[in-house]
């Protein structure tokens, strides 16, 4: 939802990254308001997942020029936890497994720091228990995630609805998912768009990376970004991505 | 490997400091002489020198190993002192030990006598070499449990010590152990009666003291028919640059339907970072399930040291009877250990189990040496083993040498083995859910380290978790 006067949480200037001294992004403005759900679409290479761990601050992504905003101040003087706990989220296209840390303990863990710094009590395991399969049953995920170990031999549906439940969980004011609809079944997308429509609220923004069209089916985006050789080369309405569907992105290309 | 992971593993040892302590300390060497001095300081029977001179003798033809996965310059056996004892003192009460001791205690965040009255537990205090106090031992005493200094066991029980010193563990066994058996200073002796289940668990702290003397504990528990006891042993040292040379021996005998559950905590000093000083630890710990459905359970958390050589061992020879090993080992910066255990199954429907997780971190390696053998009488003896590595960072090491040897073919053996790693990307996804890296490092080792921690008695757990916690803490920020 577009609102003209709405905060900005997200304001990012010139960006540019490197990994491994290579450099990756060359430039990237986005602006995003809260209410607002974004597409970044792309084809493969130019640059989508850099950007959202650039923004999440993984260790291996070097941010080299340029600045970022989150909901005003300064987002790489942050490190990646404080970054998660003013409440930036990144959905990961290969979440990691952990084995022996159980995944009830680990959401247990990670609810707990996020309100606590929200100024919120922390629920003890029994209270969490309880809000945890209440999330669960909205976003109809099985109830044996919790006995087992974090991404432990989950299937790939399986880790990314874990994501969703992650983000359901920890309520981020700004969501990136990178790349959460990959590697779907129809089923798992829709509990994968059920969780991102659910969060998207007059304060929250949505930032979804996808290769594919076909989750803005479930997802209605305000902004259609497409990105190429690590800068954002098209900007457009939902309209932007169904041409894309409809004629590739090498047009795209070529009119940058 | 990434800064934040070295600043986690690179924690300076937190307990070096030396107790200016008087001590009685013989001359530097071995010879028989040495061993004479210490038998009688010790005022010892003949047949205990004749047994000290024996195992020297023996000590004297016997090469030291090399087949461990480990590296060490050579030790100079004539350059340690055997002997060293803090002046001898009989102590009715926790008030009459030393105020120095009891202050190195609150140092390693050990306050004994407040630890034994809340815990319940009695804690025969290993000061260097002698037995400073023992406590509770009154309350033990009246269901018939002995629990005491070995030396004490010597002079009060010579029976009990004669019948079962060095029956498992014998004499010439090993090279460190016939060291040993010369030269042993003092150490625990546990007895438990027939039918009697010991109403706490026993403890020993130890701690070596005199720079460059050599520790050469030596323990003994018994436990009679239908007799359990629960024995926790945990250790820590200050921090010293030239090697110190641990040969301590342990031996366990469990008649008839008795338990014997051994727990270790171990955290003597490992050398600083760049693999100079630490404790060498070379023990032999050896159960003997005698009787029929008996049992003993080894569980180690093992932390310290620069270069470990350990293999808590049991011989099932009653029928019936079960050998577990728990074990966690954790390396950092240049540590070397080379550990696991032998389960030798000798009786009928003997079973085992050995758990072993083994982490390594800086420059570090870790080996995982395992004997299973099922002899020829051992119908339907079963196995189930699972030694499972997780390195840090890029430079560390993990072997796994298991030995499997079959004599009846009634008998089934399992084995599993699992490799992992924690690198950036766990640590990532960890700090991007707001968790830091370091509660993170922590909730991974105790995750991966569960299936032991939970073997451990309860205080003792606590006190694990705090270890690894305190040993892979760091400024991360």
């Amino acid at each position: 939802m577009i609102r003209a006067g709405a905060e900005i949480l997200l304001e990012v200037k010139g960006l540019r990254a490197k990994v491994a001294g290579v450099e990756i992004l060359k430039g990237i403005d986005l602006t995003v308001r809260a209410g607002e759900v974004h597409a970044v679409m792309g084809p493969n290479g130019s640059g989508k997942s850099t950007f959202a761990k650039a923004l999440a601050g993984h260790p291996a992504y070097e941010v080299s020029g340029g600045t970022a905003a989150y909901a005003g101040s300064d987002l790489f003087a942050l490190a990646p936890e404080q970054r998660a706990r003013a409440g930036l989220f990144l959905g990961f296209q290969y979440p990691v497994e952990i084995p022996g840390v159980s995944n009830s303990a680990f959401l247990r863990l990670a609810y707990n720091t996020v309100q606590a710094v929200r100024g919120k009590d922390e629920l003890d395991p029994l209270e969490f228990d309880d809000y945890l399969r209440e999330k669960m049953k909205l976003l109809d995920i099985d109830a044996s995630f919790l006995d087992r170990a974090v991404n432990d031999g989950f299937s790939g549906g399986e880790k990314k609805r874990n994501e969703i439940l992650q983000m359901a969980l920890l309520e981020p004011r700004l969501a990136i998912l990178d790349e959460t609809d990959s590697g779907l079944d129809i089923d798992a997308l829709r509990v994968v768009a059920n969780g991102v429509n659910r969060l998207v609220k007059p304060d929250n923004a949505v930032v979804l990376v996808t290769h594919y069209q076909r989750m803005l089916n479930y997802i209605v985006p305000d902004y259609v970004h497409v990105m190429d050789g690590g800068r954002i080369v098209k900007t457009g309405g939902k309209a932007l991505a169904e041409e894309l569907e409809a004629r590739g992105y090498d047009w795209v290309k070529e009119a940058a | 490997m990434s800064s934040v992971l070295e600043n986690l593993v690179n924690q300076p040892y937190r307990h070096g400091f030396v107790t200016p302590i008087e001590a009685d300390t013989a001359p530097k060497g071995l010879n028989e002489d040495t061993i004479r001095f210490i038998s009688a300081k010790k005022s010892e029977p003949d047949w205990l020198l004749d047994f000290r001179l024996k195992s020297y003798r023996h000590w004297l033809t016997m090469q030291e190993p090399t087949w461990p996965n480990v590296k060490y310059p050579k030790i100079d056996f004539q350059d340690i002192i055997y002997y060293s004892a803090p002046k001898p003192k009989k102590l009715a009460s926790m008030d009459e030990v030393d105020p120095e001791l009891l202050r190195t205690f609150e140092k390693l965040g050990v306050p004994m006598n407040e630890r034994a009255k809340l815990a319940g537990v009695a804690v025969d205090v290993i000061f260097d070499s002698v037995s400073v106090a023992t406590t509770y031992k009154q309350k033990l005493a009246e269901v018939g449990i002995i629990f005491c200094s070995i030396s004490e066991a010597v002079h009060n029980h010579p029976e009990l010590v004669r019948q079962y010193l060095g029956s498992v563990v014998p004499t010439g066994d090993n090279y460190y152990a016939a060291l040993n058996s010369a030269v042993f200073t003092d150490g625990s002796f546990c007895f438990i009666p027939k039918g009697v289940k010991c109403p706490m668990d026993l403890s020993t702290y130890f701690r070596i003291n005199t720079e460059s003397s050599g520790q050469f504990e030596r323990t003994l528990i018994i436990a009679e028919e239908g007799a359990s006891v629960s024995y926790l042993e945990g250790c820590t040292a200050p921090k010293f640059d030239t090697n110190q040379l641990h040969a301590a021996v342990v031996e366990l005998i469990a008649l008839d339907d008795a338990e014997i559950k051994y727990s270790t905590v171990q955290n003597w000093y490992a050398g600083d970072e760049n693999g100079v000083g630490g404790i060498y630890n070379f023990v032999t710990k050896r159960g003997l399930c005698k009787g029929r459905n008996s049992k003993i359970s080894w569980t180690q958390v093992e932390t310290g040291s620069a270069i470990t050589w350990k293999y808590p061992s049991c011989v099932l020879l009653g029928d019936n009877s079960i050998g577990e090993f728990y074990s966690v080992a954790l390396t950092n910066h240049h540590q070397q250990a080379d550990t696991g255990t032998k389960m030798i199954h000798i009786g009928r429907g003997t079973r085992s189990r050995i758990i072993s997780k083994g982490i390594s971190a800086g420059q570090s390696n870790n080996s995982y040496r395992g004997l299973v053998k099922i002899g020829p009488r051992a119908e339907n003896a079963r196995n189930y083993s699972q030694c499972d590595s997780m390195l840090i960072g890029s430079k560390s090491g993990a072997n796994t040498f298991p030995y499997i040897q079959v004599q009846n073919n009634s008998a089934t053996v399992e084995h599993e083995a699992t490799t992992s790693r924690i690198g950036e990307d766990q640590l990532f996804y960890f700090t991007s859910r707001g968790i830091g890296a370091e509660e993170a490092v922590s909730m991974i080792i105790n995750g991966f380290c569960r299936d032991v921690f939970q073997q451990l008695p309860m205080e003792f757990a606590v006190e694990a978790t705090k270890l690894l916690g305190l040993k892979l803490e760091g400024s991360v920020g």
